[in-house]
């Protein structure tokens, strides 16, 4: 608890940086000075995309967690579980039948898509026999190009790829006051999943344990699958996706802390919405007065350490 | 009491378990035996509702295991497999703790606390207790697990294979430990065995299973007896009587 507090300053003070960084000139003198451009930048952006990073960030790397735990498998997350392709399908398929649907019903057509894609990764996973963890996210980046094929194909006869490319790469530069609010709604999910953390402890220790300490292993993993659908469907509906997220945050926390989820799990979430506030500062600064989408940024960073992470266990098992 | 009426189970065309009826006894600890194949642990599994059978049933002091709620059942009778592989980061200390989780739904009391530390002293697990699982050697990790479902504290135990990467030293001290759970805090203890010797010398009843079905049971001076014990694993064994115990031979 004591390392807990310096965490939380530090997210504070990431926050505050991304306040004041960006094209339009805001800082604290034009504030008190009442210019108003300022203030108007600071109230419909600033703190919206501010909000917006802490929210998707953290419920992320929850999301990734969780999905590693029901898959018992180190390099499962959204991106490479096929969930994020069927989220995007499912929006997709909003804007051909119902492109008058309100945003909240978009989303809730997507997290049904998500929650089919992933259900039936887990499906595969059941029926094929595994003979390394490495063939795990191998499947779910399969059954992901595949979705992501028909997804495409869709997108290119309607001459909605512009469309698609914007759910696909995470970027935050075009979240304004009003468009981002169903991003509070990742709050709630984290805090659902931190009040079932130890059911999806129990979980990854899989389905005999779990039945063993008189748990209902398929309601675990229902209810955690629509924790992760949910969690992503909002997420690519308002900023786009942020692969590898859910993964190298999750990782990085069980390599220092464990699995014990309730007590990783505050840690997950913060180290979630520090990473993606400074990759989005990044982004921001590197080619002023343009942005590199989060998305990208993370993407380099992402595939990086999950390299790592797949030579690193290679090493370990042979 | 344990009772099994009738139970079946089948892979595709193969049996492994047909038609069997058993009851077991409360208190002491009952073996169950036989080759590979005999279905040992398909039966195990299946009084402990891990697999579901295909057709009779099974009560645990007069609950059907199929029909009463896990948490329920989660409080009388606990279950080891073998080969347990558990790729989660868990500490020793948090692996025993899950095992209350039936009580405590994840709001350990002191109480909770007290049967935790008394699970990892009877285990010789105090110095390992804030180690990774991961970081641990089969036997280690073997008494650990053990060690979680002894924290769990039903009235009903069961484990498949638990000497399974136990040297000599721990494979006694665990058989001795079973045992006294079952003598002192009065627990039913069931444990598939592969060595008949450990069987004759620690248990109080033994099951012999062959071919799905159950050829054999009664004491150990009844069932580790040369023709039944040759009959069923289809070798001659001899049985010697060394120190007051019944020990077997099949070596030459």
């Amino acid at each position: 608890m004591s390392r807990f507090l310096p965490a939380i300053l530090m997210i504070a003070l990431l926050a505050l940086v991304s306040l004041f960084v960006g094209v339009s000139d805001v800082s604290l003198a034009a504030l008190a000075n009442g210019d108003g451009h300022a203030q108007l930048v600071l109230i419909a952006s600033r703190i919206p995309r501010t909000f917006a990073l802490i929210l998707s960030g953290a419920a992320l790397a929850v999301a990734g967690t969780i999905m590693q735990m029901l898959a018992r498998n180190r390099f499962v997350e959204p991106s490479t579980a096929g969930t994020v392709e069927s989220a995007s399908l499912g929006i997709l398929f909003v804007m051909l039948f119902a492109p008058a649907m309100p945003v909240i019903g978009k989303m809730l057509v997507a997290t049904a898509f998500a929650l089919a894609g992933t259900a039936l990764f887990l499906r595969i996973l059941r029926q094929v026999p595994l003979r390394s963890p490495l063939l795990v996210p191998l499947i779910g980046i399969m059954l992901g190009s595949v979705i992501g094929a028909v997804t495409t194909f869709i997108a290119y006869r309607y001459d909605l790829q512009q469309s698609l490319a914007a759910w696909m790469t995470g970027d935050f530069s075009g979240i304004l006051k009003g468009r981002y609010e169903l991003l509070w709604l990742n709050l709630a999910l984290t805090i659902a999943a931190y009040v079932a953390a130890d059911r999806f402890t129990v979980a990854g220790m899989g389905q005999d344990f779990t039945t063993n300490l008189g748990l209902n292993y398929r309601r675990v993993v229902s209810l955690g699958l629509v924790i992760v659908s949910m969690v992503t469907a909002v997420v690519v509906a308002t900023v786009g996706a942020i692969p590898f997220l859910g993964l190298v945050v999750p990782n990085v926390v069980s390599m220092i802390m464990g699995d014990n989820i309730r007590r990783s799990l505050p840690w997950i979430a913060l180290t979630g919405a520090g990473l993606v506030l400074m990759c989005d500062i990044v982004g921001r600064l590197v080619i002023r007065p343009y942005e590199i989408p989060i998305g990208t940024v993370f993407g380099v960073v992402g595939s990086i350490f999950f390299l790592y992470l797949l030579l690193r266990s290679r090493s370990r098992v042979a | 009491m344990i009772e099994i009426r009738d139970l079946v189970k089948a892979y595709d065309d193969s049996i492994v378990v047909d038609g069997v009826s058993l009851q077991i006894a409360a208190g002491g600890v009952t073996s169950i035996i036989g080759p590979n194949g005999a279905g040992k642990s398909t039966l195990l599994s299946m009084v402990s509702r891990l697999v579901a059978m295909d057709r009779g049933s099974v009560t645990v002091d007069g609950l059907d295991v199929t029909t009463t709620p896990g948490d329920v059942l989660a409080r009388r009778l606990s279950v080891l497999r073998q080969d347990n592989h558990i790729t989660t980061r868990l500490t020793v200390r948090d692996l025993v703790a899950f095992g209350r989780y039936p009580y405590s739904k994840g709001r350990p009391t002191v109480e909770d606390a007290r049967h935790i530390d008394g699970a990892l002293s009877f285990l010789d697990l105090g110095d390992l207790a804030d180690r990774f699982l991961d970081e641990l050697s089969g036997g280690q990790r073997q008494r650990a697990f053990v060690a979680m479902v002894l924290c769990q504290d039903t009235d009903y135990m069961l484990f498949d294979e638990p000497l399974n990467n136990l040297d000599i030293r721990h494979a006694v001290s665990m058989m001795r430990l079973l045992r006294r759970a079952a003598r002192e805090l009065g627990k039913t203890v069931v444990v598939v065995l592969h060595d008949i010797n450990v069987a004759s010398c620690f248990c109080d009843h033994i099951v012999a299973m062959k071919a799905a079905r159950i050829a054999a049971q009664g004491t150990p001076e009844e069932i580790i007896e040369q023709t039944i014990l040759s009959d069923i694993y289809e070798v001659p064994i001899r049985v010697h009587e060394i120190d007051g115990q019944r020990i077997t031979t099949y070596y030459r």
